[in-house]
């Protein structure tokens, strides 16, 4: 906090002593300014709930997925020897290429953006998934047969819970892709939502209201890691302190 | 049960594994074995000689290569729906409590909620985890998770009881205190146990029958040894007596040479490897 302070201070001060280029550093008070004016007539929280929509609705569609196709093939060895190629191709795809063409697909709405936050968040549930089922121990699998488990018990009590641990543990990691996604999607193209905001202010050298964007998004991400990381901490409740 | 068919039979069991080099590892072979109704049967032998592959037999979880497992005179295919079994290493769900742990047999097979857990809660009196209900397994010391593993074995009411090494990983006094608990709720239930230790001693106090067997690779049934101590036992004061340890030092001249062979057997491969 006083790192934060004194940081925020010199910087103020370099910028009315001229050392630093107001133009490129706008002065932090000018910055708290511009977030005060969003804040009071009240339109920022309409872009930021368009974001905020945006990367949920990625995040749900993207977990149920990569949570499906995970399952699906961990459980059938065939199908993932026959899909490992490609979904490694995918992976490895650079995406933020496939965000203008997703915004030529499905428009400027918030869908391209959230077919694109969709892209990121899948592979990794998918790969924690994939991990999460094959991972379980024999003996866990082996002990609930023997109390008499059938294949139905055994993805609800074994399986799926294995999987949870995995996709919790990297619930951070698929947050802060489905807020990137929209974001990303909003800069390239839309006409409401933060990223959109911030790409309106750079287009006329506003970088006040460039910087003013970046720290309420800054805000938003460091609230929402707060809450994701107490939910975690209470859906993996039992496991060993340290090991979340 | 007609009478002379066992509760558990063995006949001519073979079980070899795959290897990597594309061999076959014979892990037991020619095991023949009855086990009658209602007895407490001890198996012994050198660590890595295949105890665990035998008991995997009997639950049907390891299909033998030959011959056949019997079960109340019929031949075994697929699991083994009549057997409890309390694994060697641990086996409860991290991610459900003691409670959920204990009932889970009896979720798995419908029983509602209200009545799982009140069966449940009476286990876990029996085994002493009282006030434990809410705990993870990793809240719990390694006695007490296999005090809520019996209890969750247990609950199920098996007609068959195959238990591995329970009690290896325990300090000798929650060792000794854990025996004479299983003897107290073995005495009277009826139930077939077959008790996996390769601890000669423990073997010999809890048994009607001690099975000795061989080093592997190959291992096969070296003795039987029936242990006619009078019952109920107590075994603090059982291992002093002069019955008891004349048993004992006659196994143990046998087993003592299997351990010896299977020592030799490894040491001699490490040297091989070295060369
Ligand atoms: N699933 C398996 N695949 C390959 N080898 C196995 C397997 N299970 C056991 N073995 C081998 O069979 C032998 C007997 O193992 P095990 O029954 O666990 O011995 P014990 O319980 O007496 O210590 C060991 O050499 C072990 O490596
Ligand atoms: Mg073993």
């Amino acid at each position: 906090m006083a790192i934060a302070v004194v940081g925020i201070g010199t910087w103020e001060i370099l910028v009315r002593a001229d050392v630093m280029d107001a133009f490129f550093f706008p002065r932090p008070s000018d910055i708290a300014e511009q977030i005060g004016d969003w804040v009071s007539d009240g339109d920022i929280f309409d872009h930021l709930l368009i974001t905020l929509t945006e990367a949920l609705l990625a995040l749900v569609i993207g977990s149920v997925l990569g949570l499906v196709v995970g399952f699906v093939l961990a459980r059938w060895q065939l199908l993932a020897e026959i899909f490992d190629p490609y979904i490694k191709m995918l992976n490895s795809l650079p995406r933020v290429v496939l965000a203008p063409i997703f915004l030529l697909w499905f428009g400027l709405g918030i869908w391209s953006k959230v077919v694109f936050g969709v892209t990121l968040v899948f592979f990794i549930v998918f790969f924690n998934t994939y991990q999460g089922v094959r991972e379980v121990s024999a003996v866990l699998v082996n002990n609930a047969r023997i109390l008499g488990a059938k294949e139905g018990q055994m993805l609800r009590h074994v399986f799926l819970p294995s999987a949870l641990t995995w996709i919790f543990s990297s619930l951070h990691v698929s947050v802060g892709f489905a807020i990137v996604g929209a974001v990303v999607g909003e800069y390239l193209g839309a006409s409401e939502g933060m990223g959109y905001l911030i790409s309106e202010a750079e287009g006329v050298f506003d970088t006040t209201g460039v910087f003013a964007g970046m720290v309420v998004l800054a805000a938003v991400v460091l609230v929402i890691d707060l809450v994701v990381h107490r939910v975690e901490r209470f859906l993996l409740r039992w496991k060993p302190d340290g090991a979340i | 049960m007609p009478p002379g068919t066992a509760m558990v039979e063995l006949a001519d069991v073979v079980v070899s594994f795959p290897t990597n080099d594309g061999g076959d590892y014979t892990a037991v072979s020619d095991i023949h074995l009855q086990v009658e109704a209602g007895t407490f049967l001890s198996v012994a032998g050198p660590t890595g000689c295949g105890k665990s592959t035998l008991l995997n037999a009997v639950a049907g979880l390891v299909a033998p290569t030959g011959g056949q497992v019997l079960i109340d005179g019929q031949p075994l295919r697929g699991l083994n729906d009549r057997v409890g079994y309390l694994f060697q290493q641990e086996a409860l769900l991290p991610w459900k409590n003691v409670l959920d742990n204990v009932a889970f047999g009896l979720q798995l097979r419908g029983v509602g909620k209200a009545e799982r857990e009140e069966r449940a809660r009476e286990w876990i009196w029996r085994v002493g985890l009282s006030g434990f209900e809410r705990a993870y397994p990793h809240q719990l010391s390694g006695g007490m998770r296999k005090r809520a593993a019996v209890a969750q074995t247990w609950l199920v009411d098996p007609d068959i009881l195959l238990m591995d090494e329970p009690f290896s990983a325990l300090d000798v006094q929650t060792r000794q205190i854990m025996e004479n608990e299983l003897l107290d709720l073995w005495t009277g239930s009826g139930k077939t146990v077959i008790f996996v230790t390769h601890d000669l001693d423990e073997a010999v106090s809890l048994s009607d029958e001690v099975v000795l067997l061989s080093a592997g690779p190959a291992s096969h049934i070296v003795g039987r040894y029936p242990i006619d101590l009078p019952r109920p036992r107590n075994l603090m004061d059982l291992r002093t007596r002069p019955e008891f340890t004349e048993i004992y030092a006659r196994i143990w001249a046998d087993l003592r040479e299997e351990v010896m062979k299977g020592y030799e057997r490894t040491t001699a491969n490490t040297a091989d490897r070295r060369r």
